[in-house]
C-alpha cells in the first residue's frame, strides 16, 4: 500500500470543520435541554397517569422510540412542507432532535421517578413539605440523580445521531465533512479527522454533563 | 507448458474471433447509404433502459426520444426501420462493426469515440442545468443571488454553482438526486441544479410543479454515431436533422419527451 496521507485538505478547510463542530455542539446542546425539559413533563406524566397528558405522551414515545431517527426527520423536513408547515434543514433537525431526546429521556425519567420509594413520599407529607417541595426535593431531584449516567449516554448517543442532519442539508459537521470530502476526494484524511472531532466533542460533552450533574442536581450536600 | 498450452487455446479462439470482426468491418464498409436504400432496411441501434431516451413501453415496444429520432431518420430516408436495443457499453461496437448502420443512443461526444466512429450534429439536448418554477426570472448565474437553490453533493451543478453562483446563494446540498429534487418538491428550496433528463422525469410524474430551465450549467447534446468514412450517409442524416430543426419536428419531439423546448443554440 502506497497510500500518501495528506493533511492539506485538512488545514485548507479547517474553518468549515470549526463551523461544522460548532454546529453540531449547537444541534446537542439546544436538543438536549428543551428534550430533558421535554421529558420531565412527559415522565411525571406517564409515572402518574396524569389524565389527557399520559395518553398523549404514551403515543407520543412509542412513536419515537419505535421508528428510525432518519425517517422522523425525513418525515419533518420533506413531509411536513405538504401539511403547510416548512422547516428549514436547521429547525427540522432542532426539532427531530427535541423530539427524539425527548420520548428517550421521558422513559429514563420516568423510571428514576418510579424508583423512588412510597414511604419517602410519605414522610415528607409528614413533615408538612407542600406538593411543590415534595415533587422537587423527595422526588425529581433523587430521581434525576439516579438516572442522569443513563441520561448523559443518551444525549451523547443524540449528539452522534445528528451526523444524520447532513442528509437534510444542515451544516453541522458530517456536512462539512462530506462537503470537503467531495470537492477534494480525501476521503480517508477528512474521515478520519471527523471522527476524531467527534470523539473529541463527545468525552467534553460528557465531562460536562457529569460535572453538571454533580454541582447541580446532586447538590454539595450529599 | 501444460499452463501455455492450456492458455493458447481460449488465445487462439480470441484471435480467430478478432480476425472475423475486422473482416466483418471491412465488409460493412462499402456505402452504407446505397446499401441501406437498396435493402429498403435501416438498422438503428437505440438504448432501451434510459428513459426518456429510449425505454419499453406498456405494450412492449421501445418508446423515447431515440426511437422517435430513429423513425424520423428512417421516413426521411424511405425506408424500413429495424431497431436493434443496445446498452451503452455496446453501442459502439455495435456500430464499429457494422451490425447496425446508426447509433441513435443519447451519445454525446468525446475524444476517444471519435477516433473509433463519426458524430452527426446534435439532434437532442443533454445539459446540467438549474431548474425551477417557470414565472422565477432567473436566466444567468448572478440572478441566484438571495435564492436557495438544491444540488446532489459532489455533483457537476455542485462544483460549478459552488464557482459562479453570488455569495448570497444558498447552496443547499443533498446525499443524491432523489433527495434534491424531493427538497424542492417539497418548497424547501427556490430552484433545482440537476440534469435536464432527470428534470424531465420529474415534469412527467409531476406535472403541477413544473420544472422549467433557468439556465444551463454544462452542456454534452447527443449526437448520431455514424461509422468512419461514410461521408454520404453523414450527410443525409444531417440534413435530416437540420430539416427537422427547421420545420419544428424535432422541436415537438423534444416537448414530447424532455417537457422543456429545444434550446435555440443546439
Amino acid at each position: 500500500m502506497s497510500y500518501v496521507f495528506s493533511i492539506e485538505p485538512i488545514i485548507e478547510n479547517w474553518d468549515a470543520l470549526a463551523f461544522g463542530a460548532l454546529m453540531t455542539l449547537a444541534l446537542t446542546g439546544i436538543g438536549a435541554v428543551v428534550g430533558v425539559a421535554t421529558g420531565i413533563v412527559g415522565a411525571v406524566s406517564r409515572a402518574w397517569k396524569i389524565k389527557v397528558l399520559h395518553p398523549v405522551f404514551t403515543v407520543y414515545v412509542e412513536t419515537i422510540r419505535n421508528t428510525p431517527f432518519l425517517v422522523q426527520l425525513y418525515f419533518i423536513f420533506f413531509g411536513l412542507p405538504a401539511a403547510g408547515v416548512k422547516l428549514n434543514g436547521w429547525e427540522a433537525s432542532f426539532l427531530a432532535m427535541a423530539l427524539n431526546l425527548g420520548a428517550y429521556s421521558t422513559e429514563i425519567i420516568r423510571a428514576g421517578i418510579q424508583a423512588v420509594p412510597g414511604g419517602l413520599i410519605e414522610a415528607a407529607q409528614s413533615l408538612a413539605m407542600s406538593r411543590y417541595q415534595i415533587f422537587r426535593h423527595v422526588i425529581l431531584r433523587p430521581a434525576l440523580k439516579n438516572v442522569w449516567p443513563a441520561l448523559c449516554s443518551q444525549i451523547i448517543i443524540v449528539m452522534l445521531g445528528s451526523a444524520v442532519c447532513s442528509q437534510v442539508a444542515a451544516q453541522e459537521l458530517t456536512y462539512s465533512a462530506s462537503l470537503i470530502q467531495s470537492q477534494t476526494f480525501r476521503a480517508f484524511e477528512i474521515y478520519a479527522f471527523s471522527t476524531l472531532i467527534y470523539l473529541g466533542l463527545a468525552i467534553m460533552v460528557r465531562r460536562c454533563l457529569h460535572e453538571f450533574g454533580r454541582r447541580v442536581i446532586v447538590g454539595r450536600r450529599s | 507448458m501444460t499452463t501455455l498450452k492450456t492458455l493458447s487455446r481460449p488465445l487462439c479462439s480470441l484471435l480467430i474471433m478478432a480476425v472475423m470482426i475486422v473482416a466483418g468491418a471491412t465488409m460493412a464498409s462499402a456505402d452504407v447509404l446505397s446499401s441501406v436504400k437498396k435493402a429498403g432496411v435501416i438498422n438503428i441501434a437505440v438504448p432501451q433502459d434510459f428513459p426518456p431516451f429510449g425505454s419499453v413501453g406498456p405494450d412492449l415496444k421501445p418508446i423515447g426520444y431515440d426511437i422517435d429520432m430513429a423513425g424520423l431518420i428512417a421516413e426521411k430516408l424511405g425506408v424500413k426501420l429495424k431497431l436493434v436495443p443496445v446498452s451503452s457499453t455496446n453501442r459502439i461496437p455495435y456500430l464499429s462493426t457494422g451490425k447496425v448502420d446508426l447509433v441513435i443512443s443519447s451519445l454525446g461526444k468525446n475524444p476517444e469515440r471519435a477516433k473509433v466512429i463519426d458524430f452527426s450534429d446534435p439532434y437532442a439536448p443533454y445539459f446540467n442545468g438549474v431548474f425551477g418554477p417557470k414565472d422565477l426570472s432567473v436566466a444567468k448565474a448572478e440572478d441566484l443571488a438571495g435564492k436557495t437553490v438544491s444540488a446532489t453533493r459532489g455533483s457537476i451543478e455542485d462544483l460549478e454553482l459552488t464557482k459562479i453562483a453570488p455569495e448570497s446563494t444558498v447552496l443547499k446540498r443533498f446525499e443524491d438526486n432523489s433527495a434534491t429534487i424531493s427538497a424542492y418538491l417539497s418548497g424547501q428550496v427556490d430552484l433545482v441544479a440537476t440534469g435536464n433528463v432527470v428534470a424531465a422525469s420529474v415534469n412527467e410524474k409531476n406535472p403541477e410543479k413544473m420544472l422549467a430551465t433557468k439556465f444551463i450549467i454544462k452542456k454534452s447534446p447527443c449526437y448520431v454515431g455514424v461509422a468512419k468514412e461514410e461521408p454520404a450517409l453523414m450527410a443525409a442524416v444531417n440534413t435530416i436533422i437540420a430539416d427537422a430543426k427547421a420545420d419544428g419536428t424535432l422541436g415537438a419531439i423534444c416537448e414530447k419527451w424532455l417537457r422543456n423546448p429545444l434550446p435555440a443554440d443546439l
